[in-house]
């Protein structure tokens, strides 16, 4: 990445995290005004559910963001590459579907394990496969689908659902080029 | 959510006890991670709980009842956009149901719903970039497309 790049990158997330911290001050403020006046129930309910995924984000963040840091130490490339590298067959698979249905949380807290995952040698394909059963299949969700949408609706989703993200991650490990490794969040450290 | 506590938990532990330097490492790491993502998700967050307060569920109820095609792309539009955690899309999919929702719309929304996320695509690009992310979402919707289909043949 030339110079040029990386300090239109810096102006730009500059940008995005002033106007991040402007937003939540404003949807606070909202909620405030309408606490305060009584009326308004847009700034109350506002309020209540950015307190709802705050809360969210704190109990799922700080855990999955400590794990990724230790895998990243402790775990060597090479037992990431035979396991579920480019080389490894299909029980790489039932790896990636396993871990990611253990798991609980918004599909933006494993962006950082797919991502760790990738850069350790992972297969696209692999971190693809990881994403998309852990948007569909993870456990703590599949339970509240049954209670609320009943068990046909559920299994026969989940059935349709393993198929079509394995294809989706096939198509995108094809699409991408074959060295292409994730930007990541190193040269992004807080204040930049 | 207690057992990734738990488990992230005795990780540390076990790894604090194996060697106290290369925990250390690994705690800034995760944390520079952390405080890396924090601004631009709390912004994401803000942006969509107006939005979803502005969008009533007696607003999805009259949108996507109906039948024919119309509900079923207005749902797959509604769920690639909207972040909603599970415990609140599940109850409100109930909900749609009982007003007379397909089973294709309903999978057409919470499937597009997980998969798909055009609101967190900042997020998302911060760590795959911009070009990945794009493409991971709009195959994503297409797959959502499939599935919704898929189920409106299987359960009728």
């Amino acid at each position: 990445m030339g110079a040029g790049m990386r300090a239109a990158r810096k102006a730009c997330s500059a940008i995005i995290n002033t106007w991040s911290w402007l937003l939540v001050v404003g949807v606070a403020s909202l909620w405030g005004y309408s606490r305060v006046s009584g009326g308004f129930g847009l700034g109350l309910r506002a309020g209540e559910s950015l307190l709802t995924f705050l809360i969210e984000m704190a109990l799922v963040l700080p855990p999955m963001f400590l794990l990724v840091g230790l895998f990243e130490v402790w775990v060597p490339r090479e037992l990431v590459e035979r396991y579920v590298g480019r080389r490894a067959g299909i029980a790489a698979i039932s790896w990636m579907v396993l871990l990611a249905t253990m798991q609980a949380g918004p599909l933006y807290a494993a962006f950082p394990v797919a991502m760790s995952l990738w850069r350790k040698g992972c297969s696209p394909r692999n971190v693809f496969i990881y994403l998309g059963a852990f948007s569909t299949l993870k456990i703590p969700m599949v339970t509240f689908e049954v209670a609320f949408l009943g068990w046909q609706f559920s299994v026969a989703r989940s059935a349709i659902t393993i198929p079509v993200f394995i294809l989706l991650a096939i198509i995108m490990e094809r699409m991408l080029p074959s060295n292409y490794m994730p930007p990541g969040l190193d040269d992004l450290s807080p204040g930049v | 959510m207690t057992i990734l506590w738990i488990i992230a938990g005795s990780a540390l532990l076990v790894s604090l006890i194996v060697d106290r330097r290369k925990t250390r490492a690994a705690l800034i790491k995760g944390l520079r991670m952390f405080l890396g993502i924090v601004p631009i998700l709390l912004g994401v967050l803000a942006l969509v709980s107006v939005i979803l307060a502005a969008v009533t569920p007696e607003m999805m109820e009259r949108l996507l009842s109906g039948k024919g095609l119309l509900p079923f792309f207005t749902a797959l539009s509604i769920g690639s956009v909207a972040l909603i955690p599970g415990f609140i899309a599940y109850p409100l999919a109930g909900v749609l149901r009982q007003h007379g929702a397909s089973n294709a719309v309903l999978a057409a929304f919470i499937t597009s719903l997980m998969m798909v996320g055009v609101l967190t695509l900042p997020i998302e690009a911060r760590f795959f970039g911009w070009p990945v992310s794009l493409l991971r979402n709009a195959l994503a919707l297409i797959g959502a497309l499939i599935v919704a289909g898929g189920m409106a043949w299987v359960l009728v």
